[in-house]
């Protein structure tokens, strides 16, 4: 044991031979730039993140700001605090649009989510023509919203509605509906037509989540006994419940801020009976010049958007819900 | 001897003075002496204009502006975009300071960002003086603080475009001209199965050119000459009750009506009488559908009927062309604007219009369309007739934005479907347009 230590250079000692030692030549800035990791990660996301700075910070810093200011088109406005604020809590069409908005994003998701829950079950199938069906069911997304939203508005057409020719008919009904005059209607209908476009992202996104279940799963669980049901509950659900977390979220985010279909079909009207938050923050922003209060109102979005990521992120991925379990 | 751009332009003002000379005869003598213009080195100008719709309207501005390039060497790019697009696209140019050097705006947009447009008033004092004077509608959209920040260029007139046959089916010889009477008209019509229908719904030109028309017909105005909101009166509340018992009258489905449904069911047949440009005539005539044609051969257009307050007030859209003060080369984009408003231009121009665009100087009412087609004669008068969006306050963002949030056109629907008692939408109405008038 001593002799191991007497036998072993001290750190002393090896110190003092580096320090003999030539050392050898500093490699130049560039060399070690280059071969720095840390600098060669930042380099490469420097693009992203620039690209990020311009079309995303910046742009929402500066409707956060515009929101402070009472910024009309062509004068850049004042800091005016929460006036723009104070002003929308007193508007009853700004409350409508809110009140419109949820609605809008709650009923159509949920629909969305379920029927494109069974298209993909559904998809999963071995159904023959399988490839033929899963590109044909992409269509709606595919087709440019305008496209569909006009295609809407003659189907909703209060003189030329297919759907109460169609009815009137068969005798089903003696006049014709009233899809986008009556507001019960009108926000039936364009919940209808965004449920329609939605529901191939949620399908196509859970089928491709369906099909990296193991089959060896189901097998397992079908030796254990389990029902159709069961497997579904157990084996199924639990291993797309992520996938549905995710897509549910972008899903919840794109019908938020839908802006296209209402605007091609209704404007907003009858009264402002569909009139969404982005709907209503162009007309107010862009259409009537006033930039403070339209960006105000957009900015009133971000909390809600916020709620739907955090409940998606914090929430639907819990491995307890996933599982089945309470908190 | 060498010319300039500069005797170019001298030389095709003269030019066209002397065309004005043989043309339009009566037209008055102008004092003042044509501007001149000099293009700057290089210089190209870009246009944004509505999509038309005549489209002879917009074949002959091009074919105006190649003269104009013909005889300058300006070179003009023209670009269109959809009508509704265009107050957006205004907007962010006035904001930004870059797009187009000239563009043509409507109603009230000019005097959102009037700081930003190139001040005309040399150009429209000379146009005004030589060509008979600017209608006062016209002028109020363009002139800020007694300065021209556009020209006024057109109104598009609104009317009623009605089926003769079914008129007198419904026993009237000729149209009402007051609204007692068309309320009665509206009530036979209905029982003769050919109902009228007016847009209740947000059609920015349709939605707005009714509402307005009920509340000034009865004497009602949204703000008084000092931008008091002054809706909540016992006028507004007659036009309402007005407008409730036309509404039982009409085609259902009227409050979900965009700008293009009226004419769209007019022309299948489903409506006797709506309110419009002249468009829905036209594209009926100039159909190749024997079915259409046989349609236009019984339509008829008129003047939308006098009410209570005893003169015809319409709000009419206007469209004024500017210049905005970002551009390098304001001396070509006046030279152009000068060119196209002479009377060799703008007389082809307003023909091919087909009396869709109504001139904005008095001298051009003297255009042979106004007299080519019987249904033109009451698209002639727009530019008279017409009363300034905001009416009787200044012009400016509180009047362009109560517009453009549909504060009146709601009141009305929301009344005349029932979801308010009259009273209720008053007040509604009243409490938004104090929020842009900042009470």
């Amino acid at each position: 044991m001593r002799s191991m230590v007497e036998g072993a250079p001290t750190k002393e000692k090896r110190m003092a031979s580096t320090t003999v030692a030539e050392a050898p030549p500093r490699p130049p800035l560039a060399k070690r730039l280059q071969e720095s990791r840390g600098f060669l990660s930042f380099g490469f996301m420097l693009p992203a993140a620039l690209l990020l700075l311009v079309f995303l910070t910046y742009p929402l810093g500066l409707g956060v700001w515009l929101g402070f200011t009472d910024a009309r088109i062509g004068r850049p406005g004042i800091f005016i605090g929460l006036e723009n604020y104070e002003y929308l809590w007193d508007d009853s069409v700004f409350w409508l649009s809110v009140f419109n908005t949820l609605l809008y994003t709650v009923s159509a998701s949920i629909l969305k989510f379920m029927l494109g829950l069974w298209l993909a079950l559904l998809l999963n199938e071995n159904l023959p023509l399988k490839s033929f069906f899963r590109a044909v069911v992409l269509l709606p997304w595919v087709v440019p919203t305008v496209l569909s939203a006009i295609a809407f508005w003659w189907i909703y057409d209060s003189q030329f509605s297919i759907i109460s020719w169609a009815l009137i008919e068969m005798g089903i009904i003696d006049h014709r509906i009233n899809f986008l005059g009556d507001p019960t209607n009108a926000r039936a209908s364009v919940i209808a037509a965004n449920v329609w476009r939605g529901i191939p992202f949620v399908a196509i996104t859970l089928l491709a989540g369906l099909q990296t279940i193991p089959q060896s799963l189901y097998e397992a669980a079908t030796l254990d006994g389990a029902s159709r049901w069961q497997l579904f509950r157990y084996v199924t659900l639990p291993l797309l419940t992520p996938i549905i977390a995710i897509t549910m979220t972008f899903s919840v985010l794109f019908t938020f801020t839908d802006f296209q279909l209402i605007y091609v079909l209704t404007r907003g009207g009858p009264v402002n009976a569909t009139h969404l938050m982005a709907t209503l923050s162009f007309q107010r922003g862009i259409s009537g010049g006033l930039l403070g209060e339209g960006a105000a109102i957009a900015v009133a979005m971000i909390p809600f958007l916020l709620a739907a990521i955090l409940f998606s992120y914090f929430g639907l991925q819990r491995r307890k819900w996933q599982q089945g379990g309470g908190d | 001897m060498k010319f300039t751009r500069r005797d170019v332009i001298r030389t095709g003002a003269a030019a066209a003075a002397g065309v004005v000379g043989s043309r339009l005869i009566g037209s008055p003598a102008y004092a003042q002496s044509a501007p001149t213009y000099t293009p700057e080195e290089g210089a190209t100008l870009r246009v944004l204009r509505w999509s038309p719709f005549v489209p002879a309207d917009e074949e002959q501005w091009i074919v105006n502006t190649k003269r104009f390039t013909d005889a300058t060497g300006v070179q003009v790019r023209i670009d269109k975009e959809s009508w509704e697009d265009i107050r957006p696209k205004a907007a962010v140019a006035a904001n930004v300071g870059s797009g187009p050097d000239i563009m043509w705006v409507w109603f009230d947009d000019a005097h959102q960002y009037p700081d930003k447009l190139l001040d005309v008033t040399d150009l429209a004092d000379y146009l005004g003086g030589k060509y008979g004077g600017w209608y006062d509608g016209g002028k109020g959209y363009a002139t800020k603080d007694g300065k021209f920040i556009g020209l006024p260029l057109a109104a598009i007139g609104n009317a009623i475009v009605y089926r003769d046959s079914w008129v007198k089916e419904a026993g009237f010889s000729e149209f009402p001209k007051d609204t007692a009477g068309f309320l009665e008209l509206c009530k036979a019509l209905q029982k003769t199965g050919h109902p009228a229908g007016f847009t209740h719904g947000h059609g920015v030109g349709d939605g707005n050119n009714y509402a307005h028309w009920l509340l000034w017909s009865h004497g009602g105005k949204m703000v008084d000459e000092g931008g008091k909101v002054v809706i909540n009166s016992p006028e507004t509340m007659k036009s309402i009750e007005y407008a409730m018992e036309l509404y039982k009258t009409f085609i259902p489905g009227t409050e979900s009506w965009l700008d293009v449904n009226n004419n769209r069911a007019f022309l299948a047949g489903e409506l006797g009488v709506i309110a419009n440009g002249i468009s829905a005539y036209n594209s009926a005539k100039t159909s190749d559908d024997p079915k259409l044609q046989e349609i236009a051969k019984d339509i008829r257009t008129t003047n939308l009927p006098i009410g209570p307050v005893g003169q015809s007030v319409e709000l009419h859209q206007t469209t004024t062309a500017v210049i905005f003060n970002y551009t390098p080369y304001p001396n070509a984009a006046k030279a152009y604007l000068q060119f196209m408003f002479e009377a060799e231009q703008m007389n082809d121009w307003i023909e091919k219009s087909a009396g869709y665009c109504c001139q904005s100087l008095k001298a051009y009412a003297e255009n042979p369309i106004w007299k080519a087609d019987p249904n033109n004669a009451a698209y002639a008068r727009a530019s008279d007739t017409l009363r300034p969006n905001g009416y009787a306050g200044p012009l400016g963002y509180a009047s362009a934005a109560t517009m453009a949030d549909y504060v009146l056109v709601d009141m009305f629907a929301k009344a005349v479907t029932g979801q308010a008692t009259p009273q209720e939408a008053i007040e509604e109405a009243e409490k938004r347009a104090n929020r842009y008038y900042r009470v």
